[in-house]
């Protein structure tokens, strides 16, 4: 797990859906062959409606037409994020487009759980609209140990949610790890 | 303190004699589900975790019901159910449903349910959202990722946060024009679509008593379009008689404590509520048929493990017998034994097959998850431009059920089929 990541912002709003972060015709690809996986990271958030789409200007695509991977490292989201179908393609195709961590006034259990388990980015949640403070294309950096993001594009500093009990399972890189860090499963 | 419902089936598969909310516990899981959307993700990392060579740690635990992507020429969704068989041989599966063979069933939820994998005082965990269907059941059911799937594949156990229960009680007889649809639009729509995130939704009442089974599956199927962990509502007589009727295992129900704690109590008077809808784009968007009423629509769908039971066909066959429809209504029944019973069931000396074909609607050529969630470009009833869908299903959500400027307003099927013959979205009530 690292202790900064810092890179530029995707701006979303609420209720962002998986079917909206990876459209259900996609989700045939193999995840292990290493070129197949790729389209997930294509196809990312493909079904944001166009005006939702990196607000607040919207229109903003987050890959580029024949990229796999978004120049966004960091989503800054409203609240219930992930809702909807429990696929976790949704978590593994952010992941795979390169996105390190999503910041989010909350989750849909499943999508927040898969992100936790599969240890695909560091959900974090805060208390702030950050959506509202961020626009698509700002640089920001966040201080894992202090659970707080910083606007390096405005300057302002926000508050996040200390990552709490899932702490121990990111750190080790998902369920699996953990469990067997643990002995729950050799 | 006593225990709700959910609480005690998650403390009786922990080993414990007491859970409360925000308990953290590892419980013994009773079945996995798995389907061809998921099931191969699922066994990627089953075998990347355990070993080239490793066993599922119950054989006839692991239940695989492919579903989604069936009736498609998509080369990568055949590969998928491939995988799956070769799994099946591989690991001794013993309760798989293969597509294209006399085992087929079609979509998971009520699959599970007619092949008695869904029983009282059970843990079941599926990789799909709509898991929470089960809860019908009297059982604990939600649906989990690959990861997590592919860990109980291995060890038969899953870590789980205890939810709180929020009690939804519905009073009074439920009137001829309300189905479970109605009444879990109504939920949603006035708790939001997160509103019940993390939580147990448990439904109780005279009303709840008075639904069949495949009424109380589409309400608990919608548990999780509020954010719910898992929809859950006490097993009676109705419940027992089904479940025994199609798995031959003793049932061990569970019930809540008299003096259980609950969240939070919300009432409903059965006598008050109006057909409903769900306006585009998202499952809490209710508006009440009457302030929608003349909507212009394109199409209508039947189907989907939420809106294609024999009960969601019985229901528009009332509406559509002897009539025409005025737009393209696709039917999808859910599963083959759907599919027969339409065909063996008569209203009034007519099949509701064949009510359906004589009013012009277009029935799929066999029963799967279908345009419900998109799919495939080839997908029977998919939208691929801007149509306005009125739906038995689900969800709502931009791009659902394939295109992204479609919309997609959800309703009962008496409201599906009351609208296919105006050709707008039309209170039911004017043909009951």
């Amino acid at each position: 797990m690292k202790d900064i990541i810092k890179g530029k912002v995707y701006v979303l709003g609420n209720d962002i859906d998986t079917d909206q972060i990876i459209p259900a015709q996609h989700l045939v690809y193999s995840l292990s062959d290493p070129v197949e996986r790729k389209q997930y990271g294509r196809y990312a958030l493909s079904s944001v409606p166009d005006g939702h789409a990196g607000l607040p200007a919207g229109n903003i695509r987050f890959v580029e037409d024949g990229e796999y991977r978004s120049q966004f490292n960091i989503i800054i989201a409203g609240k219930n994020f992930g809702c909807g179908s429990s696929r976790e393609h949704a978590p593994v195709a952010l992941n795979i487009a390169g996105v390190e961590a999503v910041v989010a006034e909350s989750y849909a259990r499943i999508f927040y759980r898969n992100s936790v388990d599969g240890g695909f980015y560091l959900p974090f949640e805060t208390n702030e609209h950050l959506f509202k403070e961020f626009r698509t294309g700002d640089v920001a950096e966040i201080d894992v140990k202090k659970s707080a993001i910083m606007n390096l594009t405005t300057g302002k500093s926000y508050h996040l949610n200390p990552l709490g009990d899932v702490e121990e399972i990111l750190s080790a890189g998902g369920i699996f790890a953990y469990a067997r860090k643990s002995g729950i499963v050799r | 303190m006593g225990m709700t419902l959910t609480e005690k089936i998650l403390a009786k598969h922990a080993g414990r004699g007491h859970v409360s909310p925000g308990d953290n516990v590892w419980i013994d899981v009773d079945l996995l589900m798995t389907h061809d959307v998921c099931g191969p993700g699922t066994i990627e990392i089953f075998k990347k975790e355990f070993g080239a060579g490793a066993r599922v740690w119950d054989r006839e635990k692991v239940v695989i019901i492919p579903d989604h992507y069936i009736f498609t020429q998509d080369a990568y969704a055949k590969r998928n159910i491939d995988i799956l068989r070769e799994f099946v041989i591989e690991q001794g599966i013993k309760y798989f449903y293969d597509a294209g063979s006399p085992d087929y069933k079609g979509v998971c939820h009520v699959a599970l349910a007619e092949e008695g994998h869904t029983r009282p005082g059970e843990v079941l965990f599926g990789t799909d959202s709509h898991t929470c269907t089960a809860g019908a059941f009297g059982e604990f059911a939600t649906g989990i990722g690959n990861t997590d799937a592919a860990f109980i594949m291995g060890t038969g156990r899953l870590w789980v946060k205890v939810p709180p229960t929020m009690k939804f009680v519905f009073d009074g007889e439920v009137p001829p024009y309300l189905m479970a649809k109605d009444l879990i639009l109504h939920i949603i729509g006035d708790i939001g679509v997160d509103g019940a995130t993390y939580k147990a939704m448990e439904f109780a009442g005279d009303g709840i008593s008075m639904l069949s089974v495949e009424e109380r599956m589409t309400l608990c199927n919608m548990a999780i379009e509020a954010g719910g962990k898992n929809g859950i509502i006490a097993p009676d007589d109705k419940t027992i008689r089904f479940v025994s009727e199609r798995s031959k295992r003793k049932i061990e129900a569970v019930y809540g404590d008299n003096d259980a704690r609950y969240e939070s109590v919300k009432r409903y008077n059965l006598k008050g509520l109006e057909p409903v809808v769900a306006k585009p784009h998202s499952p809490d968007n209710k508006a009440v048929v009457s302030e929608v009423k003349g909507t212009r629509i394109d199409r209508c769908y039947i189907g989907s493990c939420t809106g294609g039971k024999v009960e969601d066909f019985r229901a528009a066959a009332k509406i559509l017998r002897g009539h025409s429809v005025k737009v393209d209504t696709f039917v999808v029944p859910a599963t083959t034994e759907v599919e027969k019973r339409l065909k063996e069931e008569l209203i009034d000396g007519e099949s509701i097959y064949s009510i359906l074909e004589n009013a012009g609607a277009k029935i799929a050529g066999g029963p799967s998850c279908a345009a419900c969630l998109g799919g495939p470009p080839d997908t029977f009833g998919r939208t691929d431009g801007n149509e306005v869908c009125l739906s038995t299903t689900n969800r709502n959500f931009p791009g659902r059920m394939g295109s992204k400027q479609s919309q997609v307003y959800l309703a009962s099927p008496l409201t599906v089929a009351a609208s296919a013959l105006r050709g707008v979205i039309t209170d039911p009530r004017e043909f009951l």
